[in-house]
């Protein structure tokens, strides 16, 4: 009894003090953003490092989301005879929902896990505490600009995304299953509207990029200075980045389109 | 620093296509390009029920969109539904005997309010009513008033 109220305060005290260092951690990368107007190049090596390598993973998986998207939709439309709503369909799932959430733990397994890993080990071989002696910042240096690149390129690739996703509902349903081209594209201009829809899932997508890039970043430099607390490091990033994707989407979602 | 400017024209390309792609979403897919509307001018109807008539259902008048139901409100004194429409401005001859009413486009779908022009020489103004306007088709009314009739006709026999 008394080592479970011992592990209960024990797991509190080091949940809080890690937001507690989180947060800190999160004002310093913020407070760098002002300098980074004066090194843009930094920026722009790291949205190719997030954002251009992530590039071909989120057009394919957008085409075949989309894809089975058409056919799914096409099936369970039809029974009502209302085939020509696909559009609609495809499009408001994937501009709300799957556009952004996809992307987002897409993103945080393929650049949030990089990012992670990357500055686990500039910390475990002392790369940071080196430059810290060159008297370099390397929250400004290091963390900032990824920082930067992660909220820049996330919801560019959310948008990708869902435009690609559409397109590739089109293909199948229109092309393969036979719905009217015209009625595809009409019925979703007339129903997505672009505030309630197109809006907020940038913003979402926006929410998404900071808090995946947030924890990969704060995982990376508060990692064990070891090749297994690098290795657990990554995992943590993917594990805690897709809870509070799906959590802050739940969220989100709540209080955007409660009111309707 | 070869490697670099390839990198740049490849950041370059990545940054034009999501873009490309936010406009693609923002202009095709949306109602965005529907929105960029010129001048209106606003004309009220007053209905018995306006049925599931919503702000921004279109308004049409043979089958064209001329315009958009701006807001639904309730008159207490006369318990009907007063609906303000915003009529495009190059739409702006239409008589003042003018019928409105509340149709239903296809059997599930969004209600919208149907102008049928009458044969009057003047013009609806900005601020003027039609005065001359048909409820929408409750389906269950319709429905229970079906019932009730064949089986008063049952009863006669």
């Amino acid at each position: 009894m008394i080592k479970f109220l011992n592990f209960l305060g024990r797991t509190t005290t080091t949940g809080f003090t890690k937001l507690g260092r989180g947060s800190y951690f999160l004002l310093d990368t913020l407070a760098g953003i002002g300098s980074m107007a004066l090194r843009p190049r930094l920026v722009v090596n790291q949205i190719y490092f997030v954002g251009v390598l992530s590039f071909l993973i989120i057009v394919i998986s957008g085409l075949f989301v989309g894809m089975v998207l058409g056919l799914q939709g096409y099936y369970i439309l039809s029974d009502f005879g209302a085939e020509e709503t696909l559009g609609l369909m495809v499009a408001a799932s994937l501009v709300r929902e799957l556009g952004p959430v996809v992307t987002a733990l897409l993103f945080a397994g393929r650049a949030g896990s990089a990012l992670t890993a990357e500055i686990g080990l500039m910390k475990a071989t002392e790369q940071l505490s080196g430059m810290e002696m060159m008297a370099i910042d390397p929250i400004k240096r290091i963390i900032t600009p990824r920082f930067l690149a992660g909220f820049i390129a996330m919801p560019l690739l959310a948008a990708l995304f869902s435009a690609v996703g559409i397109v590739g509902g089109q293909l199948v349903g229109t092309g393969l299953l036979g719905v009217d081209d015209g009625a595809y594209w009409s019925q979703m201009q007339a129903n997505i509207d672009f505030e309630d829809d197109i809006v907020n899932g940038v913003i979402k997508s926006l929410v998404f990029g900071f808090v995946t890039t947030w924890i990969a970043l704060f995982e990376g430099y508060d990692t064990v200075p070891t090749s297994e607390g690098v290795s657990r490091a990554t995992t943590r990033t993917v594990v805690n980045s897709a809870f509070s994707i799906l959590g802050l989407d739940f969220i989100l979602t709540a209080l955007m389109f409660g009111d309707d | 620093m070869q490697h670099s400017n390839t990198q740049d024209t490849l950041v370059g390309l990545f940054v034009a296509a999501g873009i490309a792609g936010l406009f693609f979403l923002a202009l095709q897919v949306s109602n965005l390009s529907t929105f960029v509307e010129e001048d209106t001018y606003t004309v009220t109807a007053s209905f018995e029920n306006s049925g599931g008539l919503k702000v921004k259902s279109p308004v049409s008048a043979a089958g064209v969109k001329i315009g958009q139901v701006k807001s639904i409100s309730f008159d207490p004194k006369t318990y009907q539904s007063v609906v303000e429409m915003a009529i495009y401005s190059k739409y702006e001859n239409l008589p003042t005997d003018t019928t409105a009413s509340v149709f239903t486009a296809g059997l599930l779908g969004e209600q919208y309010v149907n102008l049928e022009p009458g044969g009057s020489d003047e013009y609806l103004q900005d601020g003027s009513k039609i005065e001359i306007t048909q409820s929408a088709i409750i389906l269950e009314k319709a429905i229970g008033q079906f019932l009730f009739k064949s089986a008063e006709e049952k009863a006669k026999k």
